[in-house]
């Protein structure tokens, strides 16, 4: 039962890959996320009828439930239907892109970090201070200059702290994605584990890749609220 | 016919909860000691502490997961054959709730440290200018308080621990979600049993969301809140 670095050090290429693939999902996912979650937020805080109920609906589903779960349906669910079957059996690239475990990670997580997004930034847009709304419309300004100009600069400073949690969780989510045979860092250790039957080495320098790039994003997100709270930083002078 | 494993997915649920629930003890018992250790005028506890909850909160639960019950079961083989005893058997069981609530101890640290600390040191003063003896300011004094301030956090921690007992099943637990799979798998209708699942999981948050708002109205008796 001695700690044998060699295992770790012959694995490092497989971890390179593995950080690759984690890096990539979860890239994609917070940037599909993001760009999804955005119109939405604006229409959970607006209040626009039924559409923010039906927004409400979806976050409330994908909040509640566990992303695994979430990420199963994807990948191994939506073949139950005869019909999905038939366009795989066509040939539809669209549908069969459900058949790919890599398309399936990216598309559940998409949709679990959107509902938290969408959550955080309708949040904050709620959060924003009646007498600013009260002057900008005392200005002249439309709906659209209004958000775009007032409230959604705001809004968007004051969801760096809440989004840099759902990044960190969005990067520990993404861990499940070996339930779908893909190999991504968690998929690596798991290997590794397998061929030497050595936990130790194989988990412990997983979770340490995980930690370190826990502390990266911690790092940047520093950066981000040095350049964009600036204005919130106690005075030195 | 799907209706058919109903009944087996809803024993799968009864262990789902029950794991819940044993890790919420567990990581509660965690949490306070990582509190008091925060709070402690030892600085190596205070260090220690530290170390424990960023190390937690920086790596996924699976993995976590998977080091203990691998790892734990080669470890207890181990000292098991150091100390002269017949190996046991590590249940995914326990490996899971013990996982977990060490997990979760870190958050729930966290929420316990920024409670005890919302507590007007006037009350602890008050407590013991009066007599009483230190235990019993804890319990009698600061815990009632703290635990106002604790809830919202509380949980918050305790959904996201609801969730995250799904990823058992990567281990080989009979959770409902392994069962599930299994289902899904045998009867080639796997959309029906995820959803299944997903429909339990809502319940579940929805009604530990009724029961913890009511606790919430309970430990805020005789607190006037602000009118807006």
């Amino acid at each position: 039962m001695d700690f044998q670095p060699g295992i770790i050090l012959a694995s490092l290429p497989m971890f390179l890959d593995g950080l690759w693939v984690t890096l990539e999902l979860v890239g994609i996912a917070l940037l599909f996320g993001m760009i999804f979650a955005l119109p939405l937020g604006i229409i959970r805080a607006v209040n626009v009828p039924y559409l923010t109920q039906l927004i409400g609906g979806y976050t409330y589903f994908f909040r509640s439930t566990p992303m695994l779960v979430q990420l199963l349906v994807t990948y191994y669910g939506f073949g139950q239907f005869k019909w999905m079957q038939d366009q795989w059996n066509a040939g539809n690239s669209f549908w069969l892109l459900f058949r790919e475990p890599y398309f399936c990670a990216c598309f559940a997580f998409t949709l679990n970090t959107c509902a938290y997004t969408t959550e955080i930034i309708s949040g904050a847009i709620k959060n924003t201070s009646t007498g600013e709304i009260e002057a900008a419309k005392a200005m002249g300004m439309s709906w659209i200059t209004r958000m775009r100009f007032v409230i959604l600069p705001a809004a968007m400073r004051r969801i760096l702290q809440s989004y840099s949690n759902e990044v960190i969780l969005m990067l520990q989510g993404s861990a499940i994605a070996s339930a779908v045979t893909l190999v991504d860092l968690t998929g690596v250790g798991r290997a590794v584990y397998a061929r030497y039957y050595a936990p130790f080495e194989a988990f412990i320098f997983t979770g340490l890749i995980y930690l370190v790039l826990t502390f990266a994003v911690l790092g940047l997100f520093k950066l981000a609220e040095r350049r964009w709270l600036a204005h919130l930083k106690p005075r030195k002078h | 016919m799907w209706y058919d494993y109903l009944g087996s997915i809803l024993t799968g649920a009864i262990l789902t909860l029950q794991l819940s629930l044993l890790s919420l003890t567990c990581a509660i018992i965690f949490g306070l000691m990582t509190a008091s250790a925060k709070l402690s005028p030892i600085a190596p506890l205070r260090w220690a502490a530290t170390c424990y909850t960023t190390i937690i909160r920086g790596i996924p639960d699976i993995v976590l997961m998977l080091l203990v019950f691998f790892g734990g079961q080669i470890l207890i083989n181990h000292l098991a054959v150091k100390a002269g005893l017949a190996p046991f058997e590590f249940s995914p069981f326990w490996a899971g709730i013990v996982t977990i609530g060490f997990i979760f101890g870190a958050y729930f640290g966290e929420t316990f440290r920024g409670a005890f600390m919302a507590v007007p040191a006037g009350q602890i003063e008050a407590g013991i200018a009066y007599g009483l003896s230190r235990t019993r300011v804890f319990f009698r004094i600061l815990t009632p308080q703290m635990l106002r301030f604790a809830l919202p956090g509380l949980s918050n921690n305790w959904l996201v621990l609801l969730k995250s007992t799904a990823i058992v099943s990567m281990i080989g637990l009979t959770d409902m979600t392994w069962l599930a799979d299994q289902a899904g798998r045998s009867t080639r209708q796997p959309f029906i049993f995820y959803m299944i699942v997903c429909l339990l999981y809502m319940l579940l948050s929805y009604a530990s969301g009724v029961l913890l708002k009511k606790l919430e109205k309970r430990y805020s008796a005789g607190v006037i809140f602000g009118a807006l």
